[in-house]
């Protein structure tokens, strides 16, 4: 089984936010990037797999050269070996579009991702991709076992879960408990040195979306504690100082 | 003893936040590779140290699973060759390692570091090609745990009055003796003893658990390094097989290399410990209200945060320095004294300092200042103490030893 595992490089979750370029550009001075939660959990478990044996494991990311560290880590987790499709991830059609173009060109049977990224957080890569390739995709999954060549999924719904049979190739975007992250080791990050990693170009694609501003989302307010048996009062503040009453 | 058993050990609920300060950009002098394994480092510790820390130190419980992990993150040895399931890594990573794994506690580090720099890697330098084969692979995987016997009840500072020794008896070495506060004994598969031949020279042998009237009795009541298992060897008539003596160098000066190694990593974890009560206070001062206002704001409480910051900010440098030196093979004994003893002694004193800060709860389990400090008394002593680096530094200087 091929499996094509694909990583974002995003912002590390406790990173400090601010735009440059009247608020056209997010601003990376200081900020540490980490591959996406998501996509650490879609990693684990197609390393799984691997170790269970029978399975490559190839790890993409559109992104330019600066993603390159986050990418060498995910093969000190495992994977085999790399591609970085040498663009801006400007959108999710442009990735989605590009991703679906290396799984034609690898013959992967198995493309597994985040259910979505952390830093826009659309969720809506694994569904194009599958669109785009003709093949079903599942997401949010949090559990992935095979029986030959038959997954069984168990899928996040509304209110409850879902569970699934389907046969390869398809698309998962994952959460946890799907399974442990996994800390790279110092062997493996010495292997990490000498795997390969392809760099390629993308495809052309026509970007329906186009980025006019970012915006922060307002202040936290500060918080006012009442007392448990001030009712009055608490009706008082909400009446006249949150205008919710 | 504490009936409690490593299941019940209890989880902090607290989340361990630590990021290291790195006040003068040295991040920049770092690789993208050593950036990565101190990260990766840092998220084991996270992981399966800084939950569990408190309770096992409180209950000076010896977390024996540990040494698999330990081994599998790849802790024991990384600057050994890779053909003897080391990691190959430089002493930038080493440092790194080292520094990153007492930020969680000293003691935790002790035990990285024993294994590594005072067992796998005088078995590496002065043992033949049999025995690396037989004992690295097995000690870099934490299948076994090691330890290094070399003080003695009666010689601590001065070990070249040892009086352990061994006799050859045609087939076979017979060990009389005993050493005192080995780190891992009590637990260790393999113990590297330093004893003296019938010549007087000393030289070190593999001593093996089993080996018929060997004893390893666990020294308790230790207020330092809790989570640690200290204990004695006790060799009374051990017979030790021929091919277990490590013929590739005599002398005090063999031990003497092995800790060379293991005080440079020392000189790193310290630091690292130091962050971590730094960090602690920084936060906690924030946090913390009195007079109206966060105790951050009080002038007193800054200096002492400046001073912290400042410490830990020229032990980084010379710690880097160092792993520069040593990896150019240049560094010198008394340049790693002088580490060794500035650092631990800096994260001594930050400690206390932080300990302040943080009042009343800076005596309790739930920051990790005290455990750190009262670690670091340990560090302070063991390796050469404080004031035996003073000499080691003090006969560089003026050409005469002031040892005796
Ligand atoms: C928790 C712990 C773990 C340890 N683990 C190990 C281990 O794994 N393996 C191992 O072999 N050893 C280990 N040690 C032993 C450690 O290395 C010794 O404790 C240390 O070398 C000091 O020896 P000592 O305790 O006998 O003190 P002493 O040598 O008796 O020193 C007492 C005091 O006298 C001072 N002093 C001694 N000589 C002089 C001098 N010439 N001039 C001025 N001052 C002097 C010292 O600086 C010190 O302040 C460990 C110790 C501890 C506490």
């Amino acid at each position: 089984m091929k499996i094509l595992v694909c990583i974002t490089h995003v912002p590390d979750t406790t990173s400090k936010i601010n735009f440059t370029d009247n608020n056209t550009r997010f601003d990376t001075t200081g900020v540490q990037f980490i591959i996406g939660p998501y996509d650490d959990y879609a990693l684990a478990r197609a390393i799984e797999l691997k170790e269970a044996g029978g399975a490559s494991v190839t790890v993409l990311n559109v992104g330019l050269a600066d993603t390159e560290p986050t990418i060498r880590k995910a093969l000190a987790i495992g994977a085999d070996d790399a591609i970085r499709v040498n663009a801006d991830p400007t959108d999710s059609f442009f990735v989605g579009a590009q991703i679906a173009e290396q799984v034609k060109a690898g013959g992967y049977d198995l493309i597994l991702m985040g259910r979505e990224s952390i830093d826009y957080n659309s969720g809506v890569v694994h569904g194009i991709v599958g669109e785009l390739l003709g093949i079903p995709s599942i997401s949010p999954v949090m559990k992935l076992e095979f029986e030959g060549t038959k997954a069984k999924l168990a899928r996040e719904i509304e209110g409850g879960k879902e569970y699934l049979e389907v046969s390869l190739p398809f698309v998962a975007g994952c959460q946890e408990p799907i399974a442990e992250w996994k800390i790279p080791n110092m062997r493996g990050i010495m292997s990490a040195r000498t795997k390969p990693l392809k760099v390629v170009e993308p495809v052309a694609v026509d970007s329906g979306v186009q980025l006019q501003k970012f915006e922060l989302p307002p202040a936290k307010g500060s918080v006012k504690m009442v007392s448990a048996d001030n009712v009055a009062e608490l009706v008082t503040l909400l009446k006249n100082e949150a205008k919710v009453l | 003893m504490s009936s409690h058993t490593a299941s019940e050990t209890k989880k902090s609920l607290k989340q361990d936040l630590f990021e290291h300060p790195d006040f003068y950009a040295l991040d920049d002098l770092l690789t993208e590779e050593h950036k990565l394994i101190r990260s990766s480092v840092r998220d084991f510790v996270k992981r399966n140290i800084s939950p569990y820390i408190e309770d096992w130190a409180q209950r000076a419980h010896f977390p024996y699973e540990i040494v698999r992990k330990f081994g599998e993150i790849g802790a024991f040895g990384p600057t050994l060759p890779e053909e003897y399931g080391c990691g190959g890594l430089d002493y930038i990573s080493y440092g790194l390692i080292m520094q990153e794994i007492e930020r969680g506690d000293s003691g935790m580090r002790s035990t990285a570091s024993v294994q590594g720099s005072l067992v796998m890697y005088p078995i590496y330098k002065f043992g033949n090609e049999q025995q690396r084969k037989k004992y690295l692979p097995k000690l870099a995987s934490g299948e076994w745990l090691g330890c290094f016997g070399l003080t003695e009840p009666d010689h601590g500072s001065n070990p070249s009055g040892m009086v352990t020794h061994f006799k050859d008896m045609g087939d076979h070495f017979l060990l009389n003796g005993a050493k005192m506060w080995i780190s891992n004994s009590p637990k260790a598969d393999v113990a590297v003893v330093w004893a003296k031949n019938e010549a007087g020279r000393i030289q070190g042998l593999i001593v093996e658990r089993g080996m018929e009237g060997f004893s390893t009795p666990e020294t308790h009541g230790k207020w330092s390094l809790r989570a640690s298992t200290t204990g004695e060897l006790v060799f009374d008539n051990v017979k030790v097989p021929k091919e277990n003596l490590l013929t590739g160098k005599d002398g005090l000066g063999a031990p003497m290399m092995c800790l060379d190694s293991a005080r440079y990593g020392i000189a790193w974890g310290a630091i690292g410990a130091a962050m971590d009560c730094y960090e602690s206070a920084r936060r906690y001062a924030a946090e913390r209200i009195q007079f109206g206002k966060p105790i951050a704001s009080f002038q007193l409480v800054q200096k002492k945060l400046a001073e912290m910051l400042s410490e830990i900010t020229k032990a980084q440098l010379l710690n880097w320095r160092l792993g520069v030196l040593m990896n150019e093979g240049k560094a010198t004994t008394p340049q790693i004294s002088l580490a060794k003893r500035n650092n631990v002694h800096v994260a001594l004193e930050i400690a206390r300092e932080a300990r302040q800060i943080h009042g009343g709860m800076g005596i309790t389990g739930e920051y990790p200042i005290m455990r750190h400090m009262m670690n670091l008394e340990s560090v302070v002593t063991y390796e050469g103490t404080h004031d035996i680096h003073l000499l080691i530094l003090g006969n560089k200087i003026t050409g005469i030893p002031a040892f005796v």
